[in-house]
Formats: C-alpha cells, structure tokens, sequence
C-alpha cells in the first residue's frame, strides 16, 4: 500500500508521541520547509535519504502530443532527486537486487 | 547557494512547534525519512499531495565494465529509486511560471 502524509502523522503519533493534531501538523510543516527552501533556491540536503537539488533547463523544442503542433517547452527550474547510496543500497538488498 | 541540512530543517521544526522539545522535532525527523526509506525498500510507492511521489524505476541488467581494468562484466538487473515533483512543488520552484 501507499505511504501518505496520513500514515505518517498516525506514525508521529505511535513512535515520537506526539499528539494527533501535532502529529499532522509536523509532517505538513516537513514536507513545507523543504518546499520552502527549494523555492528560495537552495538545495535540500538529508543525509542517509537523499539530496533534493534544482536544475535550470533552457527552452526546447516540444510537441502537443494530440495535435503534433509543434510548441516550444519553456525555460525552467525544476526539482530533482538523487537517493543517497544507503538508500540506493537499501532498495537493492531488499528488492529486486541481484538473483531475487 | 546554501543547502539545507537535516540539522537545519530540525532546528526549523524546532522553531514552528516551540511547546515541543528539540529532541521532539529531531525524532519527527529521523521517523519519517526511516519510514519513508523502508517503505520504498518494499517496492512501495510514496505520495505526498503537494510535495511529490517516489516510486522505484527498474533497470534491466546491462553489461558494463570495470572502470579500472577495462573488464566486462555483467550488470544484474535492479531498481532504483525515483522522485516526480507534485504539482506544487513545480510551480513554486519554476521562476518562470
């Protein structure tokens, strides 16, 4: 099944004890802060998970897939992630790695 | 450009929820990534409305070759793990929009 903010807030309260409302409003604020932080172009850096980073890509040449009209694709910043190698080893071990 | 680290974003934390300890936003944090990691290490899918999901992305095995020896050698198959922005998280970050 999914994980989503829901599990984690009841997981908040179960481990850390915090109460529900708490609970809820710490994941919220979380998943904020690192939002926050990429807005104001600084990169997010969460040792043994992953690093959240930001790329400038320039415009391209793109396609309205239905129509084939040929559109360009704007000039952008977006967000990208790059999971640590714990957690690239983890997944590994764990799933679909070597010979399972 | 200054990166956020996990230390910054649990003093952060610290700061928005003050009727809780430090150690409080601190264990919040460790929790959920530990929860986060485990659940994609089950080949689970994550999503977080207005952050993003993670999924896993397969990789066929390939050959490839030892760097340093110049050797083949086969690559098994594997997967690895995979973030697409949430519609939020796009729109904030894009300058341009």
């Amino acid at each position: 099944m999914t994980l989503t903010k829901a599990d984690l807030a009841d997981m908040l309260f179960e481990q850390v004890g915090l109460n529900k409302r708490e609970a809820k409003d710490m994941v919220e604020a979380f998943f904020e802060e690192v939002r926050s932080s990429l807005e104001a172009g600084d990169s997010v850096k969460l040792s043994g998970f992953g690093n959240f980073e930001l790329r400038q890509k320039s415009e391209r040449p793109g396609r309205n897939p239905k129509t084939g009209e040929e559109i360009p694709i704007t000039a952008r910043r977006v967000v990208t992630f790059h999971a640590s190698q714990k957690l690239k080893s983890k997944v590994e071990e764990n799933y679909g790695g070597a010979g399972n | 450009m200054d990166a956020m680290t996990k230390s910054e974003l649990i003093a952060k934390l610290a700061a928005r929820f003050p009727q809780l300890v430090v150690k409080d936003a601190e264990l919040s944090v460790k929790a959920i990534l530990d929860a986060m990691a485990e659940k994609l290490a089950t080949g689970k899918r994550i999503e977080i409305r207005g952050f993003g999901s993670f999924s896993l992305n397969y990789r066929p095995p390939r050959l490839g070759r030892n760097p340093k020896t110049g050797a083949k050698v086969q690559v098994p198959e594997k997967y690895v793990p995979h973030f697409k922005a949430g519609k939020e998280l796009r729109e904030r970050v894009d300058l341009d929009a």
